[in-house]
């Protein structure tokens, strides 16, 4: 539930101030801000759910490439170690972020087991999306490139069908072979 | 026998060097002597003479075709070597000829027999045998079908014969099956890894690298069509089946490795994004996109350079997974991660990048759309969308294999790029997908009106939602997937919004099924069942395709129980009791046992649900005497709701006890059902299309004034 307490505090954090800078004025929005805050402050987690969301975010470093909750190495020289600093901390109440930093600053950055979204790692994150947004721009150009492209040239003295008629003959057409 | 294996590998390399180079010249000649236009060759017809009175010309040509027909012949007895070389080590295998290295490294005197067929691609160089092997059979059986169009095969097969070279070279020069054992010959081998001694292991690798090396084929075809400025969509034609073969092999392939990795690795899940499975899944991707562009390209004629391309990423992409998990550049939890194979990949690599560039460049204004696309609501563009985003898939997943190094060059450390970041980049990216696998199908072809949009698209929208309504609503208690409460954690409402999809991908293949029916049976008077199959029955690209959408709607059902899951570890004496979700584990007793090769420990464990015992698990752990290595074999009681999945985990050296971990997996039986779907939705897909009955109207006589010559259309 650790990612719903950040969500806790963000919510928590926006309400206040919201409410702070007088714009409370309309009941519809007042009621969509109360849910927004019940929908944030729900994800209030205990300590073992805490335990397993920041576990499952973290490597072994055993060598065998599992996540730290999911390695199932009896005798395992790390992951034993591991789950009690782990358990440890969450029990002290410590952040989400000062317990992985403790623990990138005890086994190295790749202990995590995803990229952060700080400095250069959220690159990892930002890439795809940007690529999904040219890719949608190629396709709208692309598009846009066929639809004005010219049409067929049409032998002579023939009226090619459009509009009303050609929905018909299409509808027509439909009907009969696609099956 | 090491000296057989030899010989063949030497005499197919030699074999495929003059299939290439006298293909390549039997080709260059048949061009220079022939004037007719491609267009004619492509029809089938032998290839007319420029000059039938031009005695030289005459003579070269049918010189031409005599070396052309040798190459081809060369290029049937390379799979007769490849295949001696192979039954050479497998035989090897059996006999346990330790005197070569391969054997000694990957097997021992008391492995099973089964497995010991499985050492041909248990460890590097028998897998690149293997994969050489494959390859061989393909080209074997193209060759063998050269008649359906001798100019495109003979174009194709000297595509096949220039990837055969590389592989032969490899196993020739860097990678040799056969090298022999230098000093003393040890009594027994290393044995088999332990992980790969499971019954899957002998199908997950032939049926996965069926479709790395498959997807040789297309690429053959389509670099041979390039090449020749083939007019036409004919070699889509011809390509089709076998890509949806090779397609459904990697598909087989990709998913028994997840049901292996579930199966036997016993850490509960079955998909962990470790390079080696990434590299599997790559391919797929675009080979998934390839197989619904290329219905553009057929239809029409649209999108040849973006097919052009797909083709050849599908097969690039599946050298290129070899060549990260085997060069060490990334690492891998995979056996092949550390060898000195990777500069030969890397060359490869590259000679076909360039020689694809070359030739793309060169004769690409063959490739020219004959269409425009007229509305933005139509197949057309849906199916662009949609390679759009199975291509940034692949992109993402490639991204995230290759970022640990890139984050290394930049920065100076490495990073982790596990589960964790798969699901945050790709899940939103698969709902997407998801959605236009509803929304495609409804999409005619040319324009679709918002109209006929909405009536066929309100039906099945009012059922995924109301489903979704239903799965937030119900209790908890009656199941993995009900109260399900999209609020309490993002899994969860991607957990919800991929049933809700999957439900709306259902219902409009459902629809689509039920309104060709309704059509069927009106005519005939058939029940609607019957109407239904003999809709699927003449047009079985169309509605196998479907099933095959609802297989996929199956198998993310499955991955949605993954938001569900939960696990629980206890150290058990005889009598302890572990409770999680619904049932109750009662350690009866924990036992063991020896045999020459392995000795394994294993709990017998009373599982009872309701207060009743249902079952009886014993989950092993073993110790492999000639590895000396360790391997779990959980025990796992599957359901339609949920997997009970428990694994023997050790003992503890202090008291003796059994450490056992449980796991209780949501849908996860979905999963494999869903593949299965899809493998009967490809096989129909792959049944010639039944004649539609013909209907002969009174004829009606046409006025000659109002006749008009017909204008020629899509």
């Amino acid at each position: 539930m650790s990612r719903l307490n950040r969500f806790s505090k963000l919510g928590a954090t926006f309400l206040a101030s919201f409410a702070r800078s007088g714009r409370l004025r309309h009941k519809t929005g007042g009621i969509a801000l109360l849910l927004l805050a019940i929908f944030f402050l729900l994800g209030a987690g205990d300590p073992a759910t805490r335990f397993s969301e920041i576990g499952h975010r973290m490597m072994c470093t055993c060598g065998c490439n599992q996540i730290l909750l999911e390695c199932n190495h009896v005798g395992c020289p790390a992951s034993d170690g591991m789950r009690n600093e782990l358990m440890a901390a969450v029990t002290r109440g410590d952040s989400d972020s000062l317990v992985e930093q403790g623990f990138v600053q005890k086994y190295g950055p790749t202990v995590l087991a995803a990229p952060t979204m700080q400095g250069f790692d959220r690159a990892a994150y930002i890439i795809p999306p940007v690529v999904l947004i040219l890719g949608f721009g190629l396709i709208v150009v692309v598009i846009r490139t066929w639809k004005n492209r010219p049409a067929p040239a049409i032998a002579d003295g023939l009226t090619p069908v459009r509009g009303a008629e050609l929905e018909q003959f299409r509808d027509q057409a439909r009907k009969e072979t696609d099956l | 026998m090491a000296e057989i294996g030899s010989f063949a590998l030497l005499l197919a390399l030699a074999l495929s060097v003059y299939s290439f180079v006298a293909g390549i010249i039997a080709l260059a000649f048949q061009n220079r002597t022939s004037s007719q236009p491609a267009s004619a060759a492509a029809t089938g017809g032998r290839v007319a003479a420029a000059g039938e009175d031009n005695p030289f010309l005459s003579t070269l040509r049918q010189g031409s075709e005599r070396i052309g027909e040798t190459a081809r012949r060369a290029g049937i007895v390379t799979f007769a070597a490849v295949l001696l070389a192979s039954v050479v080590l497998v035989i090897c295998a059996f006999r346990d000829d330790f005197s070569i290295a391969y054997i000694l490294h990957h097997s021992n005197r008391d492995l099973p027999g089964p497995y010991k067929f499985a050492v041909l691609w248990s460890g590097q160089e028998g897998s690149l045998l293997f994969w050489s092997l494959l390859l061989a059979a393909y080209g074997f059986v193209l060759r063998l079908r050269y008649k359906t169009d001798p100019r495109l095969f003979a174009y194709a097969s000297v595509v096949l014969s220039g990837v055969q070279i590389f592989f032969l070279l490899l196993l020739n020069f860097a990678a040799h099956p056969f090298a022999i054992v230098q000093g003393t010959i040890p009594p027994d081998g290393n044995g088999l890894n332990p992980l790969l001694q499971y019954p899957e292991m002998v199908i997950h690798p032939p049926m996965l690298y069926l479709g790395y090396v498959g997807f040789t084929i297309p690429f053959a075809f389509a670099l041979g069509a390039l090449i020749m400025k083939y007019p036409g969509e004919k070699w889509i034609h011809i390509t089709r089946r076998w890509t949806m073969v090779t397609w459904a092999f990697l598909t087989c392939g990709v998913f028994l490795g997840a049901h292996w990795a579930y199966s036997v690795l016993g850490w509960g899940g079955y998909w962990g994004w470790d390079p080696v499975e990434n590299a599997s899944l790559m391919p797929w991707l675009t080979g998934t996109a390839f197989l619904h562009s290329v219905m553009m390209q057929e239809k029409r004629g649209m999108l040849k350079m973006w097919n052009m391309w797909l083709v050849f990423a599908t097969f690039w992409l599946a050298i290129l997974g070899t060549f990260l998990t085997r060069s060490g550049i990334i690492s891998s939890v995979h056996a092949f991660a550390q060898s000195s194979i990777g500069d030969w990949f890397a060359w490869f690599l590259a000679i076909t990048l360039i020689v694809f560039l070359f030739f793309f460049f060169k004769n690409k204004s063959h490739l020219r759309s004959e269409h425009k696309l007229e509305s933005l609501v139509s197949r057309e563009s849906s199916f662009l969308f949609n390679n759009l985003l199975f291509v940034l898939l692949c992109f993402t997943v490639l991204w995230g294999t290759w970022f640990p190094k890139i984050s290394e060059l930049v920065q100076g450390n490495k990073v982790t790029v596990g589960a964790p970041f798969y699901n945050r980049v790709a899940i939103p990216v698969a709902l997407l997908l998801l959605i236009l696998t509803a929304v495609g199908p409804l999409l005619a072809w040319r324009k679709t009106s918002l109209e006929s949009l909405k009536r066929n698209f309100m039906w099945p929208t009012i059922g995924a939602i109301v489903v979704a309504i239903f799965l937030m609503i119900t209790p908890q208690s009656w199941g993995s997937a009900f109260g399900l409460k999209p609020w309490r954690d993002i899994s969860y409402f991607y957990s919800l919004m991929a049933i809700a999809l999957s439900v709306l991908v259902t219902l409009t293949v459902a629809s689509e099924f039920y309104r060709g029916g309704r059509v069927i049976s009106k005519h005939t008077g058939q029940g609607m069942f019957a109407s239904m199959v003999q809709l699927t029955h003449r047009n079985t690209r169309r509605y196998g395709g479907y099933i095959v959408h609802f297989g996929v709607v199956v198998v993310i059902i499955g991955f949605a129980g993954a938001a569900f899951n939960l696990d629980k570890e206890m150290e058990m004496k005889n009598g302890d009791k572990m409770t999680i979700g619904g049932y109750t584990l009662i350690c009866r007793s924990s036992t063991e046992d020896d045999n020459p090769n392995y000795y394994s420990q294993w709990a017998i464990l009373d599982v009872f649900k309701g207060g009743k015992q249902i079952d009886t698990m014993t989950p092993v752990r073993r110790f492999y005497h000639a590895s000396q290595q360790t391997s779990t074999m959980p025990d796992i009681r599957s359901g339609l709701n949920e997997d009970l999945y428990v694994v023997f985990e050790g003992v503890n050296p202090d008291n003796g006890r059994p450490i056992l971990r449980a796991h209780l997996n949501a849908l996860v039986m979905w999963i494999w059902m869903g593949v299965w779907i899809m493998l009967i939705g490809t096989v129909l897909a792959l049944i010639p299309n039944a004649p539609a009955p013909v209907r002969l109207p009174a004829p009606a006589r046409l006025e000659p004034a109002h006749a008009r010559p017909m204008v020629t259309g899509d």
